[in-house]
C-alpha cells in the first residue's frame, strides 16, 4: 500500500513516531492547504511540542545554506535531531522552481531531515506552509527545526513570526554604517553572523553592526536583557560555527529564563491566505505581548499542558502518544 | 487542494562518480519553466541519498543523468534501492544510452529514457506521462 493512500490520521500516527516518509507526505498536505491541511492542523494542536525553531535569513549569497548546513551538523553532533525547511523562490512566470539547498546541506549532514520548499507565490521570504511545516516537524520529534528563508532584501521579516530565534547572516561589502541603521531586517536579529569573515571588510561589517546596536541602546529600542551577539564565521572552513551553535542555545535559554517560552504566538498553522505569515505578529508585538511565564522546571510537568495529552476525538490514531512532554530536550 | 493543483516535484541527481552535469542542469531548467518544482541534488549522490531525498521531499518522479556508460549497473541498482525502501516512484534516465540497452532498462523497470537531442517538449511530456496520478 502506497504512502499516498493513507489518511491524514494514519499519517499523523506514523509521523509522531518519526516516520520520515509520513512526515514528507504530510508536509505536502500542509503545502497544498485546504480541508486535509485544516484537519492536520487540528490533530497537531493535540500534540504538545517543545522544538526550538531557528530562522536563518539574509541576502542572496550571504551564505545562509552553507552556514546553516554546518550549524545543522553541529546540532547532530551534539545529539539533537535537527530538521530543515529550506525555502527557495518559485518562478513568478510559470510557478516552477529549482530547489537547490540540498546540494550544500545534504553534503554536510546526511542524517538531518531536509525539505525543500518553494514560495509558491508568497512574498515575505517564506512560503505559506512554513509555520505549519515547522509545527509538524516539531510534533514529529525534530529539534531544533531550522528554517532557511529565501535570499531576502531589507523588509522580508516574516521569519521573526515563524521562528523563536532569528539569525541574520551578513557578508562583508554589503554597505556602510548608514545602511546598517536603516529600518528592517537588521532590527529583527537575535543573533548576527558576519559570514565570509576571511574577506576584506569583515571587521568593517562588524563595526557597523556594533554601532547600530549601540544606537538601539541610546534610543531605548534594545531589549535590555538580550543584546544580539555578533559572530564572525568562515563557513567554508567551519570557523566560528561552534560559536553560532552556542549563541543559538544561549538565546533559547534566554527565552526560557525570561519567561518567553513557550512562545506566545508559537507556530500557528497558516493554511489560507488570511493567515499568511506576514499578517501575523511582528517582531515588536511578539516580544511585548503577554506570554505565559513558565520556568524550565515547570515545563517538565506543566498542568497547563497536561490536558493536551488526551487523544483528540477527531484524531483517534494519536491515542497513546504521550512521549513529547516527557522527552523534552533542553539545550 | 487536490494533487492535480500542486506542482509536480521531481528529484534530479547524478548517481555515482559521473561528473558531467551540463545536461541535467538544462533539464532542471526545462522542468522549472514547465511549472514543476525541481529538487536538485547535484553530483556524487548514492542510492541511499536519493531514497532519503525522495522520502523527505515527497517527490513524484526521479530523473538520473548518466553519461559514463554506467546505466546498466546504476539504473537497476537505483530500482533495487527503491524496491527495498518500498517506494513506488517512476525513474527516468537521461543521457547517453545506446539503443540496444533500451529494452534492457525498460524490462528492469525504468519508466522512460531520454537521449541527447530530446526537446524541451519531449522532456516535459515524458515526466508528465510517467507521474502517476496521486
Amino acid at each position: 500500500m502506497s504512502i499516498r493512500d493513507l489518511s491524514v490520521d494514519e499519517l499523523v500516527a506514523r509521523a509522531v513516531e518519526s516516520d520520515r516518509r509520513a512526515v514528507g507526505r504530510l508536509l505536502s498536505i500542509v503545502e497544498r492547504g485546504g480541508e486535509a491541511a485544516d484537519h492536520l492542523a487540528e490533530c497537531l494542536q493535540q500534540v504538545p511540542t517543545d522544538g526550538h525553531v531557528i530562522g536563518i535569513t539574509g541576502s542572496p549569497g550571504a551564505g545562509k545554506s552553507t552556514m546553516g548546513a554546518h550549524l545543522v551538523a553541529a546540532f547532530t553532533a551534539a545529539g539533537r535531531t535537527p530538521a530543515v525547511l529550506a525555502v527557495d523562490p518559485s518562478s513568478p512566470l510559470t510557478g516552477g522552481a529549482i530547489l537547490g539547498d540540498r546540494v550544500r546541506m545534504a553534503a554536510v549532514d546526511t542524517t538531518a531531515f531536509i525539505r525543500s520548499v518553494a514560495t509558491r507565490g508568497h512574498a515575505g521570504g517564506l512560503a505559506l506552509a512554513i509555520p505549519g511545516g515547522a509545527r509538524l516537524l516539531a510534533a514529529a520529534g525534530f529539534d531544533p527545526v531550522i528554517i532557511e528563508t529565501v535570499g531576502v532584501g531589507q523588509v522580508e521579516v516574516d521569519i521573526t513570526a515563524a521562528a523563536d530565534t532569528t539569525v541574520v547572516v551578513v557578508a562583508p561589502g554589503m554597505g556602510d554604517a548608514v545602511q546598517a541603521n536603516k529600518a528592517g531586517l537588521l532590527e529583527v536579529a537575535d543573533i548576527f553572523v558576519v559570514n565570509k569573515a576571511d574577506l576584506p571588510g569583515a571587521n568593517d561589517a562588524r563595526r557597523d553592526l556594533e554601532l547600530m546596536l549601540e544606537l538601539s541602546h541610546v534610543t531605548g529600542q534594545e531589549d535590555s536583557s538580550h543584546r544580539p551577539p555578533i559572530v564572525m564565521v568562515n563557513s567554508l572552513e567551519g570557523d566560528g560555527i561552534a560559536a553560532v551553535h552556542e549563541a543559538v542555545d544561549a538565546h533559547h535559554v534566554h527565552l526560557i529564563e525570561s519567561g518567553n517560552w513557550p512562545p506566545a504566538g508559537a507556530p500557528v498553522f497558516a493554511t489560507s491566505s488570511a493567515a499568511a505569515p506576514n499578517s501575523r505578529s511582528t517582531y515588536s508585538s511578539r516580544r511585548n505581548s503577554a506570554m505565559t511565564p513558565l520556568s524550565p522546571s515547570s515545563m517538565q510537568s506543566s498542568p497547563a499542558t497536561s490536558h493536551l495529552r488526551r487523544p483528540p476525538a477527531s484524531c483517534g490514531s494519536l491515542a497513546g502518544h504521550e512521549r513529547h512532554l516527557s522527552s523534552l530536550r533542553r539545550p | 487542494m487536490s494533487d492535480d493543483d500542486a506542482p509536480i516535484r521531481v528529484v534530479l541527481a547524478k548517481l555515482g562518480l559521473d561528473g558531467h552535469d551540463r545536461g541535467i542542469k538544462v533539464v532542471a531548467r526545462m522542468l522549472r519553466d514547465a511549472g514543476m518544482e525541481v529538487i536538485y541534488l547535484g553530483l556524487r549522490q548514492t542510492t541511499d541519498s536519493i531514497v532519503a531525498a525522495v522520502e523527505q521531499e515527497d517527490a513524484d518522479a526521479i530523473g538520473l543523468s548518466m553519461h559514463n556508460a554506467g546505466h546498466l549497473t546504476l539504473g537497476p541498482a537505483m530500482l533495487a534501492a527503491l524496491d527495498a525502501a518500498d517506494l513506488d516512484i517512476p525513474l527516468i534516465i537521461g543521457g547517453i544510452v545506446p539503443d540496444p540497452d533500451l529494452p534492457i532498462l525498460e524490462a528492469a523497470g525504468v519508466a522512460a529514457v531520454l537521449g541527447p537531442g530530446a526537446s524541451s517538449e519531449e522532456v516535459v511530456r515524458t515526466v508528465r506521462r510517467v507521474v502517476k496520478p496521486a
